[in-house]
């Protein structure tokens, strides 16, 4: 971590897109969207997970390079672990 | 040789004598902390894999099942983790800024939102528990498939959502307790001074943790509890 020191006025803004963000999820849910429903959804949950991991969690910030490339790798490991069971468990055909 | 004066380095005394200055000890810790949370991660990773690939085997089913969920309860949820994530960077940043009693204050409040947040989750397994939603011998899911009113949820199926709901909410809710934990022992600590603008790397750290617990709930939500809300 630097001793970069975020304006409150930059975590008020994230704070408030992210209570915003999660209404937004709920409330789509009730709409129709066919099978986009879970992409919505993830998708928005995906943009307030970054919200917090650069900003609240400082990676933004960070004069240490060495966090980019650890926070790169386990979302990498992750979707190696989903990306690779889902292609197996998807594409078998079920009794 | 007793009377000749050496200089010695003034340091700030939590410098430890392996680290060249406080800066790279601040990173050091940081980058360590980082590396745990990879392995928690791949640690929840797992469980939202088999989640993920029996909610694609079984959708209709984990959607009736999902809809018994309290949705009001999973936002207002989802709501007060952020609240305390901002408390937490809120009392952070009052470290970096040297100020001890705001620091105490923001990092009560986190304490409030997070057994807030355990409170909320006690209910909605309570509830659960009332309806016999929980996997075992008692175990019954009264439901049709949405959609089709003549066709009865499998009830080997709801309870497979249950076991995952359970499991995942469940070592959710274990971290937020260690978390609450962690932030007691920093109220306690802070209120005694013992964080400054130099030296305030537990609560960085602790700051760290608490807002990857946000995060895996911030993905909880919408799978357990929004997989199918139209019908």
């Amino acid at each position: 971590m630097s001793e970069h020191i975020v304006p409150t006025k930059t975590n008020v803004a994230v704070w408030l897109t992210l209570l915003v963000l999660t209404g937004v999820t709920a409330g789509v849910a009730f709409i129709d969207l066919g099978p986009f429903n879970t992409v919505v959804a993830l998708v928005i949950a995906t943009v307030k997970a970054l919200l917090v991991v650069l900003i609240f969690m400082h990676v933004k910030y960070t004069s240490e390079k060495l966090v980019k490339v650890v926070v790169i790798s386990a979302i990498f490991f992750l979707a190696l672990l989903l990306g690779l069971s889902l292609a197996d468990y998807t594409t078998r055909l079920l009794m | 040789m007793a009377d000749r004066p050496i200089a010695v380095e003034q340091h700030n005394p939590a410098l430890k004598h392996h680290f060249v200055d406080m800066e790279q000890q601040r990173e050091a810790s940081s980058l360590g902390m980082w590396l745990f949370l990879a392995t928690e991660i791949m640690f929840f990773g797992g469980m939202f894999c088999a989640y993920l690939i029996y909610r694609y085997w079984y959708f209709p089913d984990f959607a009736a099942a999902s809809s018994s969920l309290d949705i009001t309860l999973g936002t207002v949820n989802t709501a007060v983790l952020i609240c305390s994530s901002l408390t937490v960077v809120m009392a952070v940043r009052s470290a970096q800024l040297g100020k001890r009693q705001q620091q105490v204050v923001y990092l009560a409040l986190t304490l409030v939102l997070g057994l807030a947040f355990l409170g909320i989750k006690g209910i909605e397994w309570t509830s659960k528990f009332k309806e016999h939603h929980i996997p075992g011998p008692t175990f019954n899911f009264e439901a049709s498939l949405p959609g089709h009113p003549d066709q009865p949820v499998d009830q080997h199926h709801a309870q497979l959502f249950f076991s995952l709901y359970f499991a995942m909410t469940g070592m959710h809710a274990l971290h937020m307790i260690i978390g609450v934990g962690i932030f007691t022992y920093l109220l306690y600590h802070a209120w005694k001074g013992a964080y400054t603008p130099e030296y305030h790397t537990p609560l960085e750290n602790s700051g760290l943790y608490w807002h990857f617990v946000d995060i895996v709930w911030i993905y909880l939500f919408p799978l357990l509890y929004l997989i199918d809300r139209k019908k």
